[in-house]
């Protein structure tokens, strides 16, 4: 069985793109209320690795435990209602909706009866206050009536981070959310993050080496889809094998 | 609010000119043009909102028109059940289709679609019933709730119109409704809306059979108001045919594919003596159209709205 404080395990997943293994027997234990840094040159296999545990893809062999319950065979809507919610590499938003209509997309959800189409949308203003307050908390209240496709991109990613957020997920994935920022949305979007972890879990992929020795407690490196080495970020980044595959390749 | 506002704007145009219409052109022009912008707006739901385009929605049209024909004339059945038949037929078999074309997206979805209508097409044709190449003729209009003689045309009129702005207000009210909200999302970002926790496939289901519905009872009302179902309902033409006047109208906006219709009735009726030219205006017409106004009639004026305040 799996022990207590494990969130979220894999066993020996495998991965096999027609003859091309992108993810090899990998062993993942995510530890209950860290925030766990998932690292690797590119081409490693971490997106392969987020896709296979929310379900997008089928894994070829290998199991995939949250909560204790085996998830390997649910559907990606299931994986989600049962608070496993994901960022996507390249910004995810519903580009014609309002910032405060992307939220409630969200909200909604959590709310249910969205196959009621008989019903008018005035129950949705219910939700507003909560949005609002969503929309604050990634400093976007005086966006909230403007088409997503309209933000600059470091909005657009506190945006999604935000529509993450209001499904209040026990486990969040995300997958290099402060890729293509600049030095200062790095920043906001790192504290996002330590503030969005209280109370919950976090597994990230991240290029931004401070990032993670800042926030992350447990570093996993990947490499050609297998887990070459794992621990703290001291740890990992005395470790020679890691410097040699991930830093060797970065530079 | 503003979007709301323009609703009712749009909705009040269409009911005055709904309501005068019987008096400035022939009423059974009219009913067909309603019919038809019924059957382009249960379109628009599914294309401009879920964002699924389907090539086989002849199939609903026109398999609801035998229907409803077929309990009236054969079962002596009244108008209104007629009606329920056809929404039944189109819905049964929006169900069928969409559970298995909705596993597929775009152009093998629009293909799917496509196919299913064909066969409906063929089975129509092989069936002795239908009456092969004359169609499903003599179809009585009956009585409205038993007294009023839907053979008077201006009765015929009202009560088309009636079914018409009773459905209209439907497809609106989906639209705007939390689950149009979802249809929209999912349009806009289908993995998205999946890592929200959407059951993105129920959710297209829900729209393609409710939009398949809808169709039904464009048809179904059709085949009263001409008194006949016949096999062009189901051909592929129809299926094309809505595409363009959706099109045409503006896609994924309430008013403009019953304007769409409106265009389309107008120059097939009106230039009806130009024999097969009338297929060449109208593609010309609709080059032209998606050429230098993209987002169709009333998109483009809805966008011209809104630059302009
Ligand atoms: N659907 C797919 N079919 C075939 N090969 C794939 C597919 N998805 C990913 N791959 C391959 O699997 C490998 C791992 O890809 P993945 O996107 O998981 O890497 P990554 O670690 O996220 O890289 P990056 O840092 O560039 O985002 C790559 O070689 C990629 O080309
Ligand atoms: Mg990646």
């Amino acid at each position: 069985m799996v022990p207590d404080d494990l969130l979220l395990e894999t066993r020996d997943l495998t991965k096999d793109f027609g003859g091309f293994l992108a993810v090899k027997h990998v062993d993942l234990r995510v530890r209950r209320g860290a925030i766990h840094a998932l690292i690797g040159p590119n081409g490693a296999g971490k997106t392969t690795v987020f896709n296979l545990l929310t379900r997008f893809l089928s894994p070829t062999s290998g199991s995939i435990w949250f909560e204790g319950r085996d998830i390997t065979r649910a559907r990606p809507a299931q994986v989600a209602r049962q608070g496993v919610v994901r960022s996507f590499q390249i910004s995810a938003v519903f580009p014609s909706l309002t910032a405060l209509e992307n939220i409630r997309v969200a909200l909604q959800r959590a709310r249910g009866g969205t196959f009621r189409f008989w019903r008018s949308d005035r129950v949705l203003e219910g939700l507003d206050g909560r949005a609002l307050s969503l929309l604050a908390d990634v400093g976007l209240e005086d966006q909230r009536d403007v088409a997503a496709v309209e933000l600059p991109y470091g909005q657009k990613r506190a945006l999604e981070l935000a529509t993450t957020l209001a499904l209040e997920p026990s486990l969040l994935l995300l997958d290099e959310p402060t890729q293509g920022m600049g030095h200062e949305d790095v920043g906001r979007v790192a504290e996002l993050i330590r503030r969005a972890a209280a109370g919950r879990t976090v597994l990230m992929v991240e290029h931004n080496l401070p990032v993670v020795a800042g926030l992350c407690d447990t570093i996993t490196v990947l490499q050609r889809g297998s887990i070459l080495a794992e621990g703290s970020y001291a740890e990992v980044s005395r470790d020679p094998r890691v410097l040699e595959a991930y830093i060797g390749a970065q530079a | 609010m503003t979007v709301r506002a323009r609703a009712v704007l749009g909705y009040g145009l269409l009911v005055g000119i709904g309501l005068a219409a019987p008096f400035l052109v022939y009423p059974v022009f009219a009913m067909n043009v309603l019919c038809l912008a019924l059957f382009a707006s249960a379109f628009n739901l599914l294309l401009g909102y879920a964002g699924l385009l389907s090539f086989g929605h002849a199939a609903f049209l026109g398999a609801a028109a035998y229907a409803a024909g077929y309990v009236t004339r054969e079962w002596g059945l009244p108008t209104e059940a007629g009606l329920l038949a056809g929404v039944a037929v189109g819905a049964g078999l929006g169900l069928g289709f969409g559970a298995l074309a909705i596993r597929r997206s775009g152009i093998y979805f629009a293909m799917i679609t496509l196919g299913f209508a064909q066969l409906v097409y063929f089975l129509a044709i092989e069936i002795p019933w239908t009456g092969g190449e004359d169609g499903f003729q003599g179809i009585p209009r009956g009585k409205l709730l038993g007294v009023l003689n839907l053979d008077r045309p201006l009765v015929m009129y009202y009560f088309v119109y009636a079914i018409f702005l009773a459905a209209f207000w439907l497809i609106q009210r989906t639209i705007a409704s939390p689950f149009g909200h979802v249809l929209r999302a999912i349009r806009e970002n289908e993995p998205r809306a999946l890592s929200l926790g959407y059951e993105v496939s129920r959710y297209k289901l829900t729209a393609f059979v409710l939009s398949a519905a809808l169709s039904g009872l464009a048809g179904a009302l059709r085949a009263f108001v001409n008194q006949f179902a016949a096999l062009p309902d189901l051909y592929w033409h129809t299926s094309g045919n809505v595409v363009l006047m959706t099109l045409l109208g503006g896609m994924g906006t309430v008013t403009g594919p019953s304007v769409g219709a409106l265009l389309v009735g107008v120059l097939e009726n009106y230039l009806a003596g130009l024999g097969s030219w009338v297929t060449v205006i109208t593609g010309t017409v609709f080059v032209l159209c998606v050429l230098s106004f993209r987002r169709g009639i009333v998109g483009e004026v809805r966008a011209l709205v809104k630059r302009s305040f």
